[in-house]
């Protein structure tokens, strides 16, 4: 409304967008320090905190938007978009793109950051006793965790599709979905709880005993055994996951087909084999990726059960002694980098199959 | 529904196997969740699974000894000998078991095996784990020993702080960037669009460094909005993907219409987009918000260990480093760390599988 189609911009409309610029910025930084300091109850300043984020973020747009909409057309067509990508570009690119980057620099340089020590912290990190464990745990991780949780989400899936409990019983296999790592941690620290004797108050080991066995310290004893107990975690979690995907896949299976195949006397194996896994392969694709992206930066459940002690260390828990209890931060920065190294594939499986899509 | 194939033979089978797998899925929640509700000195020394009826030594009669038996020597009970050492331990007899009551008052016990259930169940452990006060627990042998509690509910009240401005600021971020991408046309579109994508799944221990410099740097470290930053810039790619999905797909002419009647841009998103985009909202926040509640790396990084904003998981995990053995606080921490997402998961499963399905099973 405000801008007449004049064709030229006021200096009016310029002071006020640099002024509401300003108020933003002014205002949002004054309640930031407000909330740094306060003392309030803390229910209050929740209630306070939550109001502002959720408000402030639109009000945000909402003066931005306004004072654009004071300019001539033919600014204000090109400058929206940008104001309503702005936000996304800046965040993305102060929170995730400039620090991989700086991340990438740092770790050329020694744990100080100070002196440039070209590839030696790639080297170092290669032949580090501890860190060929971690690399290999992690290795463990990405192939039996993905491979489990693929083969056990699309047999749950088949199964719940042919069984008369389909809804309650994939509500129970995904429901570890929803809890946290942390609490699953102390959910599987107490399965595996070992103490000596008979009476065993972990599940686990109280079968063992009931059975005659000697208890066991699963998680720390068994190396390199106690990886796998730690992976089962994963299994638990993930499983759900890679079933409610699988399901929605198998029931997109057409059904004559399949009703044609068990005409001419195709076994119901043959058919699974030979139907269902072709038709939703891109599915299995996936999902896979998914999950071997997620246990690459596997990091809660070995910090939790066992702090990457007992040769339980992976690649993030590394990351985070290093840098955060040895201080080296080449070190860390060169271990964020492999990470990077380690899911780059998927990337650009990724970016060749949203081009495939049709995204532009 | 396509193909609800009912194929009648094996379904029994099929349950049968299904239903094993659902039991052992079950099992280690279902164990957390009796065990938090079990007495601290219970849970030490019994397994959860003795609140169900199970069979266990019953004390029964006591047989006094003779003062002129010698203790060190084999003892003789009822016609048969034992040692000290198999009296200590409990040793089987005819109709039982035999085990020293008193050893200085020459009591022995004979047991038999019996049904029990142990059903003492207490809410303690939970008040204990919420305040922050002092409490004392009995040990099985009658002694009290104080104990400080956690004070989880502060932290409580900090995930939800974080948690709920964590999950609207990326979402209405995103949307706002979606729309821009699906609906507007202008230089960079692509490119930026891509690189998008391709932080799909960049992983968050690239930025972790550089970014916790900056925030030391500006004062934000442990603060609400620190906080929320990062969560929403590790949050956004996803986010912004999905929603581009779903925004793109609305029909053209909608906002065409709405364009020439004069409404702005914002007008169009405020009034048309987010009122029609909400099943998809509702998926990818939920899912968001879980992922925010249920973090523990981020937090741990941009929070570090100041209580007046530490978060449940923190929490938790702190408890498992410093008090592993002290099972009561850990069960119930956990179950009330986990009571809200399984709320949403339980009461929105529908629009969680969603959000779920629309990042990975598209193509």
């Amino acid at each position: 409304m405000g801008a007449q189609a004049k064709q030229k911009i006021s200096i009016k409309a310029v002071l006020l967008s640099l002024a509401v610029l300003l108020a933003n910025i002014v205002v949002n930084g004054l309640i930031f320090r407000f909330f740094r300091d306060s003392t309030l109850n803390p229910l209050v300043t929740a209630v306070l905190a939550v109001l502002w984020g959720v408000l402030g973020v639109y009000l945000i747009y909402y003066t931005l938007t306004w004072a654009v909409e004071r300019y001539p057309e033919y600014i204000r067509t090109r400058v929206l978009p940008y104001v309503f990508i702005g936000p996304a570009v800046i965040l993305l690119g102060w929170l995730l793109i400039m620090p991989a980057l700086r991340t990438l620099y740092l770790s050329f340089f020694d744990a100080s950051s100070e002196k440039f020590v070209g590839l030696s912290n790639y080297a170092a990190i290669f032949s580090d006793h501890l860190m060929a464990t971690a690399l290999r745990n992690n290795l463990l991780w990405v192939f039996l965790g993905t491979l489990a949780c693929v083969t056990f989400g699309l047999l749950i899936a088949i199964l719940a599709d042919r069984s008369s409990y389909e809804k309650i019983a994939k509500s129970i296999i995904f429901m570890p979905m929803a809890i946290s790592f942390v609490a699953a941690g102390v959910i599987w620290k107490f399965i595996y709880y070992y103490q000596p004797g008979d009476e065993q108050i972990g599940l686990l080991n109280a079968i063992v005993t009931y059975f005659g066995g000697e208890p066991q310290a699963w998680t720390s004893m068994l190396q390199p055994w106690n990886n796998l107990f730690l992976i089962v975690i994963l299994i638990w979690m993930q499983t759900g996951f890679a079933m409610v995907i699988f399901s929605a896949a198998i029931k997109g299976v057409p059904e004559d087909i399949m009703e044609a195949a068990r005409v001419d006397g195709a076994s119901e194996i043959k058919i699974f084999f030979g139907i269902m896994i072709p038709y939703i392969s891109t599915t299995i694709l996936t999902v896979t990726t998914t999950i071997i992206v997620f246990t690459l930066k596997i990091f809660d459940v070995v910090m939790v059960m066992t702090g990457g002690q007992y040769d339980t260390e992976v690649v993030a828990t590394q990351f985070y002694r290093q840098f955060f209890m040895y201080r080296n931060f080449g070190y860390g920065s060169t271990l964020a980098i492999v990470l990077l190294i380690a899911v780059l594939p998927v990337i650009l499986i990724n970016l060749r199959q949203f081009r495939k899509q049709g995204g532009f | 529904m396509v193909g609800k194939k009912k194929r009648k033979g094996g379904k029994t089978v099929v349950n049968i196997v299904l239903g094993l797998i659902c039991a052992i899925w079950l099992l280690p929640t279902l164990g957390l969740f009796i065990s938090s509700f079990r007495p601290a000195a219970d849970i030490l020394h019994t397994g959860w699974w003795k609140i169900f009826p199970h069979q266990e030594w019953k004390s029964g009669k006591t047989i006094q000894l003779s003062k002129d038996v010698d203790l060190r020597q084999p003892i003789e009970v009822n016609g048969k000998t034992y040692s000290d050492d198999q009296l200590k331990a409990g040793v089987a007899a005819d109709d039982g078991r035999l085990l020293w009551e008193n050893r200085r008052a020459r009591t022995v016990n004979v047991q038999e095996k019996g049904w029990k259930v142990k059903t003492d169940v207490t809410l303690d452990n939970y008040k204990n784990v919420l305040s922050g006060k002092e409490y004392k627990i009995k040990e099985a042998d009658g002694t009290e020993i104080t104990q400080k509690g956690s004070g989880l509910s502060q932290a409580f009240w900090n995930t939800l702080t974080i948690a709920v401005p964590a999950t609207v600021i990326p979402v209405l971020i995103a949307c706002f960037a979606a729309y821009a991408f699906a609906w507007l046309r202008f230089p960079g579109r692509k490119t930026l669009f891509v690189i998008i994508i391709a932080m799909l799944v960049i992983p968050i221990q690239v930025a972790l460094i550089p970014v916790l410099k900056d925030f030391t740097s500006l004062g934000l470290n442990g603060s609400y909005l620190g906080i929320w930053l990062a969560h929403t810039a590790f949050g956004l790619p996803l986010v912004t993907y999905f929603m581009y999905n779903f925004i793109s797909q609305l029909p053209k002419d909608l906002f065409e219409s709405a364009f020439i009647d004069g409404a702005s841009h914002f007008t169009i998103f405020s009034k048309l987009i987010l009122p029609l985009s909400v099943p998809a909202l509702a998926s990818i926040s939920i899912f968001q918000f879980l992922w925010v509640w249920n973090d523990y790396l981020v937090s741990l990084i941009f929070i570090g260990n100041q209580p007046s904003v530490q978060v449940m998981s923190m929490k938790i995990a702190d408890l498992v480093g410093s008090r592993g053995n002290d099972w009561h606080l850990l069960t119930s921490a956990a179950f009330i760390s986990m009571l809200t997402p399984l709320a949403i998961f339980f009461l929105l499963q529908k629009y969680f599988v969603r959000g779920l399905m629309g990042g990975s099973v598209k193509g």
